[in-house]
């Protein structure tokens, strides 16, 4: 079972028609709407998490892209706390995308969270449980 | 006196220590003085060389005695924070171990298991001052009636908590690969397949016992840094094993001596002390160690002046190999190509990833240093030595 909090911008166009019922009819997929909006200018805002088969889910995300709407799947963070860190380097193992690396010779473990993709890795892979996972709760105020 | 240069015993370093005037560096610092100098000029200018090492140490644990109950009872079953304790020791004496996960714990049911806590963070809770639930059961006796007891614990109201890890600061350790076709989860940490990464576990130049490399300064008695206190070497590891394949400058090629160490929990840092979770293998606890190594001749200098270039450990498979328990060298690697990121294997790029923390590694040696400088840390004779090799 896949799940992923994601955030979903609806040009006014479409704002009418019942497209998240289509996800659950066409593919399969529960959710779970933690916000959503209209705006004053027809567009409208959704933030909830998608819960599925992960075929079904991209399927569904290429769906709601096809319908001209901005799904962003920024809903969540890592954050290390630095407390725990005791900067092994086990992290850099799984790490995909480079974010967390090590700075030569001085051999101190860097986290860059620009780079970080939010793929979790690291979370279990951290023998100090120093990675985190934090919902961007800015998108929900 | 018909005495070489630079030779000298732990009492005349002592009375240097007293004195303020000992001379006290690093071990990376003196791989720097050895290759300018030379062993002959650093054994006269250099009292000691200090070491450190910070990572993952299965064969760890605690002895601990909480203390009698009212009514009284011999505990012969008993659990803190759920993860349970050995209790068949006498009435209220238990000893929790490291790699004991909590009771309830999924284990590796759903493969990896995240083994979030177990006996390392036990103890790193206690460490840190934290409350511990002990919750003991027992079959009843004429003089020990109770058969039941719950009970809140704090390191502060225990009668004696001692740190007792029967094997630690292993000299020298594998470099894990893994040749098969599928990720692993191992205590060496995540090995992607096909030698998608090399993981390794020592502090290299700064590893205490690859500065020592035939246990000729420690055994039992040794004062060392541990858990961030002062603690004391008591013998040699479970698994200690002089007898491997030395290189050139005799230091194991592969895993070899190790430490029993212990001391007082109550003197420790958490800081220093932190119970791990590794990913489909087990909890554990991070240890740090720190020994100093007196230079008392030109050999010890020589000895304590080796740098990571010409340290070397084996690559072992843990894909097919290892489990099977057929492990054999698949080549030598030197701890400077470990360090640098990327090892050549095969004719490929492996990406290094280490499980010890060099960086604390380096905090341990410094403190250490400081500790001797200070004068607050004097040097102890080992009453016994450890299981050697002719050298």
């Amino acid at each position: 079972m896949y799940s992923k909090m994601v955030t979903l911008r609806f040009p006014p166009e479409v704002v009418n028609e019942p497209i998240i019922a289509n996800l659950v009819k066409k593919f399969d997929l529960t959710f779970n709407i933690l916000k959503a909006t209209i705006y004053p200018r027809k567009e409208g805002l959704a933030v909830m998490e998608l819960r599925g088969h992960k075929k079904n889910f991209q399927r569904g995300v290429r769906y709601l892209k096809s319908l001209g709407m901005k799904v962003e799947s920024l809903g969540q963070d890592i954050k290390r706390d630095e407390e725990k860190c005791f900067h092994c380097g086990a992290c850099t193992a799984v790490c995909p995308t480079g974010a967390l690396y090590i700075k030569r010779p001085q051999m101190e473990v860097l986290f860059d969270s620009d780079k970080c993709s939010a793929c979790e890795m690291c979370v279990v892979a951290c023998p100090a449980r120093a990675m985190e996972v934090r919902l961007d709760r800015s998108l929900l105020d | 006196m018909a005495r070489k240069k630079g030779t000298k015993t732990i009492k005349e370093i002592n009375r240097r220590i007293k004195e303020g005037k000992v001379v006290v560096v690093t071990a990376d610092e003196m791989a720097e003085i050895v290759k300018r100098k030379g062993p002959t000029k650093a054994a006269m200018e250099v009292d000691v060389v200090t070491t450190g090492t910070f990572a993952p140490m299965c064969s760890s644990g605690a002895f601990i005695n909480f203390g009698h109950s009212k009514p009284a009872i011999k505990a012969s079953k008993v659990w803190l924070n759920d993860v349970p304790a050995y209790a068949g020791l006498a009435a209220v004496d238990i000893y929790i171990g490291a790699t004991e996960p909590a009771e309830d714990d999924p284990l590796n049911r759903v493969h990896p298991g995240q083994f979030k806590y177990g006996g390392g963070h036990v103890i790193q809770d206690l460490v840190a001052g934290k409350k511990v639930a002990l919750r003991a059961t027992a079959y009843g006796t004429d003089c020990y009636p109770n058969r039941k007891l719950n009970r809140k614990i704090t390191l502060s109201d225990l009668p004696y908590a001692v740190l007792l890890n029967p094997r630690n600061a292993y000299q020298n350790y594998n470099c894990a690969i893994n040749l098969s076709n599928k990720t692993i989860y191992t205590y060496m940490g995540v090995l992607k397949p096909r030698a998608g990464n090399a993981n390794y576990s020592t502090s290299g130049q700064l590893s205490p016992l690859l500065n020592d490399p035939f246990y000729l300064t420690l055994g039992m008695g040794t004062r060392i840094f541990l858990g961030g206190a002062k603690g004391y070497i008591i013998g040699p590891g479970t698994q200690h094993n002089p007898n491997v394949k030395r290189g050139k400058t005799g230091v194991p090629l592969s895993p070899a001596g190790n430490l029993m160490v212990m001391g007082d929990m109550k003197e420790m840092d958490p800081k220093w002390i932190v119970g791990v979770s590794m990913v489909g293998y087990g909890c554990s606890l991070a240890v740090g160690i720190g020994v100093p190594i007196p230079v008392l001749n030109e050999e010890m200098a020589r000895f304590t002046g080796v740098s990571d270039e010409e340290l070397f450990t084996q690559i072992i498979d843990y894909g097919n190999d290892y489990p099977k328990g057929t492990a054999h060298s698949l080549g030598l690697v030197s701890y400077a190509e470990l360090k640098s990121g990327t090892m050549k294997f095969n004719g490929k790029d492996v990406p290094t990833v280490p499980m010890s923390s060099y960086l604390r590694a380096l905090e341990i040696a410094r403190i250490v240093k400081k500790w001797i400088e200070s004068g607050e840390f004097l040097l102890t004779e080992p009453q016994v030595m450890i299981p050697t090799v002719k050298r």
